[in-house]
């Protein structure tokens, strides 16, 4: 008989859920060029881009991605009390986004939400702006609600800002996490996974056919109709599917070929590995390639200061005074056990060198930066050192220890590319007017005629 | 005493008292006590181990506000999460439950105890609130569809010298031990685990594996499908 009672004495510690780093050598290419097989969306001309990425070039159709994201909080800045006004806020932003641009990230999101205190309930008019105002930075969101927007309205209102932004688009997909937003657009939240499986499987049909004949549970049929305008030369904007739990919609990634993002941030590190790896045995499963060329983004959170003392101190009153960390956790405990980096530049390199490690290769690394109030100069200059010191180390280091097999992000150059190869992308040129503003019983002048388009009667 | 026994099992005990001397571990003690004994007359060896809630409030207060969970209170959870058997004891405090004690079960996923045996126990300051173990323990554990065993105990100042708090612990202890022995509650966990809804790569025994079940109808709508409709 074994009888250990007593004071529990903490023998059971040591086992961290999760935080399973993956073992193993990392291969380094001696030429610094990243072998493609033909696995993904790529062909010698993504190749040659990415061997470019290596000689200095920091385009956006790298292997890899870097960028920021932002939920679009107007939060009180806690060191001076003052709480910007949301056009402060929303000039702010577009400078934030303008300033990522110049110093080469490659990719600027926005969530979406509706209520205060955050501005971001109309995500495209905000990047169309953005897009407008700068030369290279991919736009895209974080999230966009699959949810209570209407999937028609997204297939619409994307595709006219990837047409706007000449490609230089994706977004990704999210449930939300405010509750009232449900109810507030007649949406039922206990039907919220539903919904969003539903609802993307429609935007999926809504961007990959010209004329769509649909029924579903959550919204009036289709018949006949045409999402306007379509997709840029015929190719849809790239889906992110986002989700921190859910393992439907990892599915739902894996099974369309998109990438899957986990925020990684608000949880301790390397929770969402199960997540991922979920994800990138059913992309395999799917035949979109191996788990290793699946689509991986992952978020985080950085404050970068010159030191490692400096920026602990500079960060901690924004912590501290922020009603989401402040009031639950130390800062010195939250950097040690969750994603996030407070530090010096060599401190936040080594930190996100540490998600390669445990989640593999992947594709797009997003920072969330303008949080906690900090104010607008504060967050220009996290930018700016984030472009022009740590990125550049994190795309040289990282792209050392790819694996030949990594796919590259997508980007809509590579995906016209995948889809024509040297031929000419599809330029949809609609039929005319037939009389009651639509075009008759087919949408297009190089649709099959063979088939006919059926509209709804009307009475 | 034998160390002959071939099978095993892990006691977990969830003792939310907070001073020291605690009745409530003192009353917790002798309930698992009384448990290793009841199990080694069936062949089995018990090994205890102690989840001292009061030296996790701050860890439990963290998680429940901000969601981490520190090192020591998943490795509590961890205990529990493979626990053969469990004894949940907590204080009476103005005529309910602990407040410490719900806020660690709170934290806790929904399927970590499925089918687990539990004794119930509260000790009380008067004999008045003798039915919180009853009225407020008892759902608060069939909430978590764990299997509480027939016998619940409290223990009120003047129990502690009668007899028949012993007797009691002994028939709860004994009707632990027989369901425990029986492998009854792994028998009604995997029958029945598919139907229970499951937090992903939740940390109960058997979320390890095989907690995605592929052909469920959400699964199917995620890979295109349609949802089927109620006739």
């Amino acid at each position: 008989m074994l009888l250990a009672l007593g004071r529990w004495m903490g023998t059971l510690v040591g086992t961290v859920p999760h935080g399973v780093v993956q073992d193993g050598t990392v291969p380094i290419l001696a030429e610094g060029c990243m072998a493609l097989p033909s696995g993904r969306s790529g062909g010698n001309g993504i190749h040659a881009q990415a061997c470019n990425v290596e000689q200095g070039m920091t385009t956006n159709s790298s292997g890899m991605q870097f960028g920021i994201f932002s939920v679009s909080d107007i939060s009180r800045n806690p060191v001076t009390g003052q709480t910007p006004s949301e056009a402060e806020r929303i000039e702010g932003m577009i400078q934030i986004a303008q300033r990522a641009d110049e110093v080469g990230l490659d990719v600027f999101a926005i969530g979406e939400h509706h209520n205060p205190p955050f501005f971001s309930s109309s995500p495209t008019t905000l990047l169309a702006a953005i897009a407008a105002t700068t030369k290279q930075i991919v736009v895209s969101t974080a999230t966009t609600l699959i949810t209570t927007n209407d999937p028609v309205k997204i297939a619409e209102d994307y595709a006219m800002l990837q047409h706007v932004a000449k490609g230089r688009m994706d977004l990704m997909l999210g449930r939300g996490n405010t509750v009232p937003v449900y109810p507030w657009f007649g949406k039922d939240i206990s039907q919220g996974l539903p919904l969003a499986l539903e609802n993307y499987n429609l935007l999926h049909q809504l961007w990959s056919e010209d004329v769509v004949d649909w029924e579903g549970s959550f919204r009036t049929p289709l018949q006949g109709f045409t999402s306007t305008p379509r997709p840029l030369d015929d190719v849809a904007p790239f889906i992110w599917h986002g989700s921190i739990r859910t393992p439907e919609i990892a599915e739902q990634a894996a099974y369309y070929g998109n990438g899957y993002f986990a925020n990684n941030i608000l949880a301790p590190s390397f929770h969402f590995k199960p997540l991922v790896d979920f994800y990138r045995q059913r992309f395999e499963h799917y035949g979109h390639g191996t788990k290793e060329q699946a689509i991986v983004g992952l978020g985080g959170q950085a404050f970068i200061g010159r030191t490692s003392q400096g920026a602990r101190d500079q960060y901690r009153p924004y912590f501290e005074g922020s009603p989401i960390y402040g009031h639950a956790y130390s800062l010195d405990d939250y950097i040690a056990q969750t994603p996030t980096s407070v530090g010096s530049v060599q401190e936040v390199i080594d930190k996100t060198l540490t998600f390669q490690e445990g989640f593999g290769d992947y594709q797009r690394q997003l920072w969330n930066l303008d949080a906690a109030g900090l104010p607008l100069e504060m967050v220009l200059e996290q930018v700016e050192i984030l472009g022009t010191e740590v990125v550049p180390v994190l795309r040289r280091e990282l792209a050392s220890r790819r694996s030949p097999g990594a796919a590259d992000a997508p980007t809509h150059a590579s995906r016209v590319l995948a889809k024509y190869g040297d031929a000419a992308a599809r330029q949809p040129r609609p039929n005319p007017n037939r009389g009651g503003n639509v075009t008759g019983t087919s949408p297009y002048q190089d649709s099959d005629a063979a088939y006919r388009v059926d509209y709804p009667e009307v009475f | 005493m034998s160390y002959t026994a071939q099978r095993q099992a892990s006691i977990v005990v969830i003792a939310a008292g907070v001073s020291d001397p605690s009745s409530t571990q003192m009353l917790a003690d002798r309930i698992a006590t009384k448990s290793v004994e009841a199990l080694a007359g069936l062949g089995v060896a018990a090994m205890v181990t102690v989840v001292p809630v009061a030296s996790l409030a701050g860890d439990v207060v963290t998680a429940t506000v901000g969601g981490l969970r520190s090192a020591e209170l998943n490795a509590a959870i961890e205990a529990i999460a493979s626990a053969d058997a469990i004894v949940a004891a907590t204080p009476v405090y103005k005529a309910g439950l602990s407040g410490l004690f719900k806020s660690f079960i709170d934290i806790l996923d929904n399927d970590i105890m499925i089918a687990k045996p539990v004794v119930l126990a509260v000790t009380a300051g008067s004999p008045r609130h003798a039915l919180v173990v009853e009225d407020q323990l008892r759902p608060l554990f069939a909430y978590l569809r764990a299997l509480a065993v027939p016998t619940a105990i409290a223990a009120t100042p003047e129990d502690w010298a009668q007899p028949d708090l012993g007797v009691r612990i002994a028939r709860a202890a004994t009707e632990l031990a027989h369901i425990v022995n029986s492998g009854l509650a792994g028998a009604i966990a995997d029958a029945t685990w598919a139907d229970h809804r499951h937090e992903y790569a939740g940390v109960a025994t058997r979320s390890a594996d095989g907690a995605i079940n592929l052909e469920s109808s959400l699964m199917k709508l995620a890979a295109g499908g349609t949802l089927t409709k109620p006739a």
